[in-house]
């Protein structure tokens, strides 16, 4: 079957402002976004500009607003977006300066993981083997460990396209990886970073970051839990 | 140009890049930054899904010995046992230095970390498959590389992201530091460094089906090679036996180790005919051989019976979504196929180089079977120590990153902690700008992508689970015309923000070399071994061919490649036939 593929493309050396260009794309209905962005750049269109890497929904290279709604390019497929043909529209994810095409600035959205302390803290003296830890209280933080900060949630957060100090859903996410994973130390460090008003109390619940995520991560629910716990710290 | 100065730089972010930053600047007498063309976390390491293979003990009893014996069996003798020992003893640590850093490993209930079986791995010298592969769910890799990502953003760690590297600066033996491009400014950058740690991982990219990304091109291998120095066993390159079928997406050795079945057409369960004692358990190049078998004497399924089956339908949901949620989502979302009530469809994919740059169980690059390149580590998919030989079990690579970039890590240090910055030559980034200017000059006619896709093809054809002299020998002349097409190729974006397409036209330069280098290493051997099958040559013959192969580009006679050799280095386990 035959797609239009309508990107929205800005080149910052040439263009003023994005314009709109459709590429007329021959493909199967198992083909990837991704591989309909591949044809037109290897074959149609060398200058189209993305990111890409493992082509399987695991890098989190290739977040982009696809038909209106942040996608990962490589794992959402035209007979999940087309049945019979028709038009596809592909925009960058939104929140963060475009710098050409679908490409867009991921510093910012980086800067906010790091500010979270991303990473375990724990000073205690380590056992010879592992520490342990139960089943359930592995359990507990699963769903955070999934992620791979692909920005899809963040970027499709209203309160983060108005105010881009909103710290955003991605790196809560990484904040409750450790906050709730019973090995770590660093939980009431964490809680008051997030307590500050660029914090969990900005999110408004609109589970926007929920639908786009890639990963299937409860991100909305991780933000109430979130929220829960600097209550309980609090109280 | 931007000069930088550092006394360690480590090129590639990936498990074994990472690692190796972490362990140089534990040594607080230097300093350390380390270039990625992609964000540290995007790395391919990130797609490990099953395991890293440590002797534990968790779940059944397990010693060092056994995983070593099973690491140069698996290797079809051809692993170097020094490498193989050092391996096996500090994986263990390593696995715990891992969960320290706060790596979410799946638990047993006595609250240990979880450990499953996977091929190739076994108890008492081959009795029976043992659980050895540590794992967090099915994502394994992702884990560790987050992990190690994680406690680089603590200690500080200096990066270039999006740094593509081009070139590495030797002269007179030395490496004194590398040339990188810039991606979102087209700017060339000098990295001037007192040594160089390589962790630019495999070149999977090369074959049209294939589990790596498209970022795995072999950039720093084919850099290494154009310079006279030499490559590694790039004959040996192993093919995964279960890619969803058509895409090449990795399914888990794990499926089998939690229980799954491979099945031909009339769902036979034909491993039992290849491996009789450990069936859908054997290491992947025996695996992958028999279903080209099965293939070819028409037993696939599908109406163009070209691939088979991995049949999860007989375990419970609980195991399937809860132990393999990764591979759970790929096949419903890729194939439209639930593996809880349905069969998934599979055919062997391009996997994992167990060739590279030649290293000493340091890290150390050699020029040749004895001289080390100074200043000059690799480690990783990148390098070949070797500890993989023929053929890498799985979960060994992850290990292999973890116990050898931490090495090369500490050795770059130790040897920048004492060595001088070393002048650079005139025109430094001159061989880079020269490719830059002749790329974008615009005056050539060929298509990158096209040259790319004809190499992919070919080379699934010619070089792949099964080779002959006659297929090989037809490869090296199609690499030769697709070789000098690509001295003809431009590219039309002439911008110099994010030219990505400068960047992919880069790397099929780069894969065209790994390739040759890689078909006539392989014409080369004759012999069957591991993951180097022939059928012209079937068998094994330890009297000619128990040796390393090194290739050399031949710098007055472009195209010619010149074949020399190395010593396996044996010890405990004496060369025996390989039988499961
Ligand atoms: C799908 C899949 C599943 C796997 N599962 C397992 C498993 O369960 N167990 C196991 O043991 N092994 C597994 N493997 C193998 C293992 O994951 C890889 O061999 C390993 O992760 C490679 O790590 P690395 O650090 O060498 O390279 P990578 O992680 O691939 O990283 C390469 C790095 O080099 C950088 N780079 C490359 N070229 C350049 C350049 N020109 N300039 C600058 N930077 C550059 C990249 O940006 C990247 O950061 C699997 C492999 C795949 C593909
Ligand atoms: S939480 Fe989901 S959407 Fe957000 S960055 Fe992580 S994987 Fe992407
Ligand atoms: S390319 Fe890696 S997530 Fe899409």
């Amino acid at each position: 079957m035959h797609v239009n593929l309508k990107i929205l493309r800005y080149n910052p050396e040439v263009d003023k402002k994005p314009h709109w260009e459709t590429y007329n794309v021959e493909c199967e209905p198992g083909d990837r976004v991704l591989d309909l962005l591949n044809h037109v750049k290897w074959y149609v269109e060398p200058t189209l500009t993305y990111r890409r890497s493992c082509a399987h929904g695991v890098c989190g290279s290739d977040a982009m607003l696809i038909n209106g709604r942040n996608r990962l390019a490589c794992k959402i497929l035209i007979r999940d977006l087309t049945k019979d043909g028709g038009t596809i529209t592909v925009e960058p994810i939104r929140g963060l300066k475009v710098e050409k095409d679908l490409l867009v600035d991921m510093d910012p959205f980086f800067e906010s993981y790091r500010a979270v302390l991303p990473f375990f803290i724990n000073d205690d003296p380590v056992p010879a083997g592992e520490r342990l830890q139960t089943v359930e209280d592995r359990e507990r933080f699963d769903q955070g460990t999934k992620c791979i900060l692909c920005a899809a949630c963040t970027t499709s957060c209203p309160i983060f396209w108005v105010n881009g100090r909103y710290l955003g859903p991605a790196a809560i996410v990484q904040a409750h990886r450790f906050i709730f994973d019973s090995r770590d130390k660093g939980t009431s460090e964490r809680l008051n970073l997030l307590n500050q008003n660029t914090g969990v109390w900005r999110c408004r619940t609109a589970y926007n970051c929920t639908e786009a995520c890639p990963r299937e991560i409860p991100v909305t629910q991780l933000i109430e839990e979130v929220k829960r716990a600097i209550m309980y710290q609090q109280a | 140009m931007q000069h930088h100065r550092y006394d360690v730089i480590v090129v590639g972010a990936g498990g074994s890049g990472l690692m190796a930053s972490l362990y140089a600047a534990k040594n607080k007498n230097v300093s350390v930054a380390v270039i990625s063309k992609l964000y540290p976390t995007r790395s391919h390491t990130g797609a490990a899904q099953g395991g890293v293979g440590a002797a534990l003990g968790n779940v059944s009893e397990d010693h060092w010995e056994w995983h070593m014996y099973d690491t140069v069996k698996g290797g079809d003798y051809l692993a170097d046992q020094d490498a193989a020992e050092i391996f096996a003893k500090d994986i263990i640590d390593a696995v715990y230095e891992l969960e320290h850093m706060g790596l979410p490993f799946s638990r047993l209930p006595n609250g240990k970390i979880a450990q499953r079986k996977f091929g190739g791995h076994t108890k008492e010298f081959g009795k029976a498959a043992v659980e050895r592969a540590c794992y967090a769910v099915d994502r394994t890799g992702h884990m560790i590389l987050q992990t190690l990502y994680q406690q680089n953003v603590k200690a500080g760690t200096t990066f270039f992201n999006e740094f593509q590297v081009l070139d590495l600066i030797i002269e007179d033996g030395v490496c004194r530091g590398v040339v990188a491009y810039e991606i979102s400014t087209g700017e060339v950058h000098v990295f001037q460094a007192k040594s160089v740690v390589l962790a630019a991982g495999g070149y999977g990219r090369v074959f049209k089906i294939t589990s790596n990304a498209l970022s795995l091109t072999g950039d720093l291998m084919s850099i290494y090679y154009r310079k006279g120095l030499p490559l590694e066993d790039l004959e040996f390159y192993q093919f995964h036996p279960t890619g969803i079928a058509k895409l090449g997406i990795l399914i888990t050795e794990g499926a089998r180790g939690e229980g799954g079945i491979l099945r031909n057409d009339s769902g036979e369960r034909f491993m039992e005919r290849y491996a009789p004692s450990i069936k859908d358990l054997a290491p992947r190049d025996i695996v992958s051989r028999a279903i080209y078998m099965e293939l070819r004497e028409g037993r696939g399924a599908g109406k163009d019976k070209d691939y088979l089956l991995l049949d999860l339908t007989h375990l419970p949901r609980d195991v399937i979504e809860g132990r393999l949620p990764d591979i759970t989502d790929f096949s419903r979302t890729y194939l439209g196929v639930d593996p809880v009530t349905a069969p998934v469809p599979i055919q062997p994919t391009a996997h994992y180089a167990m060739g590279g740059i030649p290293t000493t169980v340091d890290g150390e690059c050699l020029a040749n079977s004895s001289t080390t390149v100074r200043g000059l580590y690799a480690a990783g998919e990148v390098a070949c120590v070797s500890l993989h030989g023929a053929n890498r079990l799985g979960t060994n690579s992850l290990g292999d990153l973890i116990v050898f970039g931490k090495r090369a890590g500490i050795a770059a240090a130790r040897y920048a902690q004492d060595a001088q910055f070393e002048d650079l030559p005139a025109r430094a980034d001159g061989a880079a700008l020269d490719e830059i200017e002749r790329l974008k000059s615009g005056h050539g006619t060929e298509n990158a992508a096209r040259i790319r896709k004809e190499l992919q093809e070919t080379m699934m054809d010619n070089v792949s689970i099964y080779r002959t002299d006659e297929t090989m020998s037809r490869q090296v002349e199609i690499l030769k015309e697709l070789q000098a097409r690509y001295r003809n190729v431009s590219v039309t974006d002439t911008s110099t923000k994010y030219n990505t397409e400068l960047m992919e036209a880069m790397e099929l330069g780069y894969m065209l070399d790994v390739a040759e280098a890689m078909t006539a290493s392989a014409l080369n051997r004759k012999e069957s071994r591991g993951a180097h099958a022939r059928e012209d040559f079937p068998d094994r013959d330890d009297e000619n061919w128990l040796k390393h192969t090194m290739a050399y580009r031949d710098l007055s006679r472009p195209g010619e490649v010149n074949i020399g050799y190395k010593n396996v280095v044996l010890g405990k386990f004496e060369p025996k036939p390989r039988v499961y």
